[in-house]
């Protein structure tokens, strides 16, 4: 597994895509900073609100390559030939998606001691914030390595998770405008954002936590399951 | 040692693989002759565990490639049809991180180095593969295959693409590892698999045709075992001599070149008439001018067998049941020769 970590890794650094996500990621990052720095607030909610959708159409780019590439170059047939197993080509994948990632998460902290500097924010919200920010991108991560299983396309990967994980998102704008008391309850459950906001506000809630586990489980384990089943076709 | 057995693979109703059994002994090179999409690279697939059978099993070195994949898999180093490259890195970075996967024990330094040497890519070793030729490509698909000294090397046509200085290199290369590998090689160029290989196996459509040693095979591959003889003599003088000589089914005349004429001589299954032609014509002293086989090379038996418009399941029972009277037929002759020794 270390191996494929290692290779995704060093993969998102060699080619231009690691770069551009990077460079993405933080000019809006420092830019949502800036805005709330000069406002005169100190608290990275604000910051880290605003990127939700920056980090939408970033994930789905991060993770495109992941499977579909593998599969049009043909070296999953290396991969697939290995004495390793197809969980742990997965996970590796994932890992690697999730730590690139997390150059973001260490920047925030980087802005939030900023903020040290000149106010005191409430580091427990930060806390709160940042973990609920890697679940929430983990499992959109989870979503595009599994879109990504499925083609092998890059395109079609990338437009294909950006989709799936729209829908996720916008499932509570969807259940204010049904009018059936079931329904607006199953979207407000799915609904991405709705959970991503109460880590915002810097309570744990141990169900939104596992709501977020468990859809990073369900979608490596389709994964696997898709990759497997692919040698029986 | 790989066994297969009764290995069948089916697209949708389409059998890629249909019932293969063989087995390949240790140290032993092997090659699949087969025409495209007869289920040579299936085949391989399904022994590397990169594709799972239908139906039957595959066991390398003892284990068996469903029941114990990884095991399996320690054991086998493949070279698929496409070499598994990853572009954006170096030749260094990708047999390192090859090195990583087949979690390898030797120590990486030396082991790495002793393969670059062996398959030559040593000077483009800091390159990225993204900027290799073909050939490069090639030898370091090679190179990955070794990589943890594996016992079986599989090699899906090694040596498409390449010039025919490379396709020599890679050809001694594959001879030197089979002295201390098990190897299996498919290829569609007859006279490689002639040149490497210890044993052929014919697929087509699926399914095993023939199983041999590449010379047994051009022998009795071939369905017409004629020979055309040009003789300088009377035309009907050699005709009826010829009839006479011993092993000899049939005879017919061809058509005269300047004096002399030319014959086709059809021998009984499994007699070698060539002997005695000689001395029949040294006896009459009839000159021989030109004497030739008619028998089809390897070349002409795999154009047929690829050849869509001809249906080969005739050529495929004659192939079966050649072998079965050539050997009977050896028995006869040398069942005749002892009763002439007691004579």
């Amino acid at each position: 597994m270390s191996a494929v970590i290692k290779r995704e890794l060093k993969a998102y650094f060699t080619s231009p895509l690691g770069y551009v996500i990077l460079a993405v990621l933080l000019l809006f990052g420092g830019m949502n900073f800036s805005l709330v720095f000069a406002n005169g607030y100190a608290d990275m909610t604000y910051v880290l609100g605003s990127m939700v959708t920056i980090i939408f159409f970033v994930i789905p780019i991060l993770t495109m390559r992941l499977f579909s590439e593998e599969k049009k170059q043909k070296t999953d047939q290396l991969l697939l030939t290995s004495p390793i197993s197809i969980r742990a080509m997965v996970m590796g994948k994932f890992i690697a998606a999730v730590t690139f990632f997390s150059i973001f998460i260490g920047v925030c902290v980087i802005f939030n001691l900023v903020f040290q500097v000149f106010a005191q924010p409430d580091w427990i919200v930060f806390l709160g914030n940042v973990v609920g920010m890697l679940l929430f991108a983990s499992s959109l991560i989870a979503i595009g390595v599994f879109i990504s299983a499925l083609t092998e396309s890059q395109v079609v990967a990338a437009v294909g998770s950006f989709a799936v994980s729209f829908f996720l998102m916008s499932l509570n704008n969807i259940a204010s405008l049904v009018n059936l008391d079931f329904v607006t309850k199953i979207c407000d459950w799915i609904s991405f954002s709705a959970r991503y906001q109460t880590f915002t506000q810097g309570t744990f809630d141990i169900t939104n936590t596992v709501f977020f586990l468990s859809v990073i489980a369900i979608f490596l384990f389709l994964t696997i399951r898709v990759i497997d089943r692919k040698r029986w076709a | 040692m790989i066994e297969v057995k009764n290995l069948t693979k089916k697209y949708g109703s389409h059998k890629a693989v249909d019932d293969i059994s063989f087995v390949v002994n240790d140290g032993e090179i092997l090659g699949f002759l087969g025409p495209n999409g007869a289920g040579k690279s299936t085949t391989m697939n399904i022994l590397t565990g990169y594709l799972s059978a239908t139906s039957g099993k595959a066991v390398v070195n003892g284990f068996d490639v469903l029941e114990h994949p990884n095991q399996a898999k320690k054991q086998l180093g493949y070279l698929p049809e496409l070499p598994p490259l990853y572009l954006d890195m170096t030749v260094k970075e990708y047999l390192n991180f090859v090195y990583d996967l087949k979690k390898v024990s030797m120590p990486r330094g030396p082991h790495i180095e002793e393969i670059c040497k062996l398959v030559k890519i040593k000077d483009v070793y800091h390159r990225l593969i993204k900027n290799l030729s073909k050939g490069y490509r090639q030898r370091v698909g090679i190179a990955q295959a070794l990589i943890g000294n594996p016992r079986v090397l599989i090699l899906d046509e090694p040596t498409v693409g390449l010039d025919p200085k490379q396709i020599i290199e890679i050809r001694n290369l594959v001879r030197m590892l089979g002295k201390t590998h098990t190897v299996i090689l498919s290829s569609h160029i007859l006279s490689e698999v002639q040149a490497v290989c210890d044993r052929v196996i014919v697929i087509n459509k699926g399914r095993v045709i023939a199983d041999d040693t590449p010379d047994n095979l051009s022998r009795n591959l071939s369905d017409d075992h004629s020979m055309s003889v040009i003789i300088d003599g009377e035309r009907k003088a050699v005709e009826s001599a010829l009839k006479n000589v011993k092993g000899v089914k049939s005879v017919s005349y061809v058509r005269p070149h300047d004096k002399a004429n030319e014959f086709v001589v059809e021998p009984i299954m499994g007699y070698d008439i060539r002997r005695p032609l000689f001395q029949l014509v040294t006896e009459n002293n009839w000159p021989i001018l030109q004497l030739k086989s008619n028998e089809l090379t390897l070349e002409d038996i795999f154009l047929r067998l690829t050849d869509e418009t001809i249906d080969t399941s005739n050529l495929e029972r004659s192939l079966k049941a050649r072998k079965e009277v050539s050997v009977k037929a050896e028995d006869i002759i040398f069942e005749t020769e002892e009763k002439e020794d007691a004579e």
